[in-house]
């Protein structure tokens, strides 16, 4: 275990994190302005990846699916937001029992349209391969997800917290009954929001299929991870996300090279901790 | 229906129960087998859901105890294989209850969002060491077990597993109905409807939700111990968040507060996912269909359906439907 094992562990972590940047961003602004556990935001990543399987075989352009699936799965979860998660109003075992189902059918229908086997989202020629930096051989897709976490993370900040739109999303997540009551339309920032995390969540999809592989049961698997992220960064806090994102990519990393018997415990006990002693999590607000 | 006639209801439908099961085919025995072992783990559930208000998404984590319990005791140390099955019984218990009060630390304390993430994440950190946790879980593959156990009975035989399930699941019923008609019980109500005032009453509603959590996780790990005696193998898929959010809406679907409810929806969860699944390849749409239906037009589960049905011929204006409800009941 030399200086060489640290930097790569750390790498893979970093690298990691920025997949999980991605994916729990749009769950954590869900989770702040809403108070939605959505269950089905790990088949909103999955359905993501397979939309641009779809579209690349179809068009054979990578930097096409990117966009499409991303804005098909916003469709699906503007629709399932209006449809059916508003008028069920505020109950949360009812909304987790709800996206459940929706998450259940997403499976099946992946199921039907794209089989079972797992499959592998190819990038283009320039992001495969590796490159050498320092004396460390690092492959250039896992530095291309760090670059798109750090891009859209400063989009995402830029948005929240310079644009009259983002101080209005702020608002909700502070207050939401305030905000109604000096004039913004709640309802209206909540699809808005819903439609965002499902955006990104696809997004995601999209570009962990490249790294993590495509296949039935990934949406499950990725889901539990996705919350840590939310719990331990503070729900509704995009800084908060960055934070907890690294720590959970991190401790996921470091957890199987150096404790592999516990190493999901070491990624789900720190959850349960911080729920415990601060529910709002590290960048959360009460 | 009055509390005796719903009694009678219930034994009616047990009784009908055992005499038709052995009649069926084997594998449907092995379903009911395992409705009335989820249905004890449903009504578990319902302690906390349907009386306390407490919607634990991690009631998976206590079945798993119980279940790994008894297949680490049989398969490394052989024992629970003869009369030390009554002996596992207890244990898988109190593994249950013990693993509730740890958890129960941490997450009664919780509300609302908050006890359904920390329950989760409790949940997820028992299937994290089961799936890992390679030595003692057999990670992925899980373990085998040997053989079910013998003691002048063969437990081994479809039937009598089945008649010593219906009892464990009758000793449950009654237990837990006992239960929530006791004082106890009733304050526990008090605390679902508004824990504010019972606090100013002067209970103290943290121990009352804590030992209700126990209790749930008790009758969780009793579900276990059966569980991995049937199925002959426990792996992680015991665990996983799927077979926690599965309870839930085997609580729900049933009607929450109704323990029996929990039972029915067991029955109709378990023929979904267990018997449609070797019918058709769609049943997961069916699955999913159910749990988006019952939400939408079943709040009250389907032991509200009668009830509804009064409410709704009570509204419709006819003198004398509408005067039925109130000397009804």
């Amino acid at each position: 275990m030399n200086a060489q094992f640290w930097l790569i562990q750390s790498f893979n972590g970093i690298s990691y994190g920025a997949l999980l940047f991605l994916l729990a961003s749009g769950l954590t602004l869900i989770f702040g302005v809403m108070r939605i556990v959505n269950l089905s935001h790990g088949a909103y990543f999955l359905l993501g990846g397979y939309i641009a399987l779809s579209v690349i075989s179809a068009t054979g352009s990578w930097v096409l699916a990117v966009p499409v699936a991303a804005l098909a799965v916003a469709v699906v979860g503007l629709v399932m937001e209006r449809v059916f998660l508003r008028p069920l109003g505020f109950d949360p075992l009812r909304q987790v029992l709800l996206t459940v189902g929706f998450a259940f059918l997403f499976q099946q229908a992946a199921l039907d349209i794209w089989g079972g086997n797992n499959l592998d989202i190819t990038p283009p020629e320039m992001l495969r391969g590796s490159t050498v930096v320092g004396g460390l051989h690092l492959p250039i897709y896992r530095i291309f997800m760090i670059g798109m976490a750090v891009v859209l993370g400063a989009i995402l900040w830029l948005v929240m917290e310079k644009t009259r739109a983002g101080a209005m999303i702020r608002a909700a997540v502070d207050d939401s009954q305030m905000a109604r009551g000096v004039g913004i339309d709640t309802s209206r920032v909540s699809m808005f929001i819903f439609a965002l995390g499902a955006f990104l969540a696809a997004l995601a999809g999209v570009i962990g299929g490249g790294f993590l592989g495509i296949y039935p049961g990934l949406d499950f698997e990725i889901l539990p991870v996705a919350f840590a992220v939310v719990i331990i960064g503070g729900m509704g806090s995009l800084t908060g996300a960055a934070v907890g994102s690294l720590i959970v990519g991190l401790a996921d990393n470091f957890g199987k090279a150096l404790f592999p018997e516990i190493s999901y415990f070491t990624l789900y006990a720190p959850m349960v901790l911080i729920l415990a002693v601060k529910p709002t999590g590290l960048f959360g607000r009460e | 229906m009055k509390q005796r006639d719903r009694i009678l209801a219930v034994m009616a439908v047990l009784l009908a129960l055992a005499v038709v099961t052995p009649f069926t085919g084997s594998y449907l025995i092995l379903l009911i087998t395992q409705a009335l072992i989820l249905g004890i783990l449903a009504m578990s559930l319902d302690i906390l859901l349907g009386f306390t208000g407490l919607p634990s998404l991690g009631q998976a984590a206590y079945l798993g105890m119980g279940a790994y319990l008894t297949a680490i005791l049989a398969a490394h140390y052989d024992f629970g294989l003869g009369w030390s099955f009554w002996v596992v019984v207890v244990l898988g218990i109190l593994i249950g209850a013990v693993t509730a009060a740890f958890f129960g630390l941490f997450a009664i304390r919780a509300t609302g969002v908050y006890f359904l993430m920390i329950t989760l994440a409790l949940g997820m950190c028992v299937w994290g060491l089961a799936y890992r946790w390679n030595s003692m879980t057999g990670g992925d593959n899980g373990i085998n077990l040997p053989a079910r156990p013998e003691f002048g009975i063969q437990l081994a035989d479809g039937v009598t597993y089945f008649y010593v399930v219906l009892g464990f699941f009758v000793v449950s019923l009654v237990m837990l109905y006992v239960l929530v008609r006791s004082p106890f019980g009733r304050s526990l109500v008090g605390i679902r409807e508004r824990e504010l005032r019972m606090r100013i009453l002067g209970y103290n509603t943290w121990l009352h939700k804590y030992i209700a959590f126990i209790i749930a996780g008790g009758f969780g790990g009793l579900a276990g111990v059966l569980w991995a005696h049937l199925s002959g193998n426990v792996s992680p898929q015991v665990v996983i968040l799927a077979t926690s959010v599965d309870a839930l809406l085997m609580v729900v679907l049933g009607g929450p507060g109704t323990l029996v409810g929990g039972a029915i929806g067991a029955g109709v969860v378990v023929f979904l996912r267990d018997y449609l699944s070797t019918v058709v390849p769609w049943w997961q749409y069916v699955l999913g269909g159910v749990y988006v239906l019952t939400i939408l037009y079943l709040p009250g589960g389907l032991m509200g359906i009668p009830e509804r049905i009064r409410h709704r011929r009570a509204l419709s204006g006819n003198p004398e439907e509408t005067k039925k409800p109130e000397s009804a009941s």
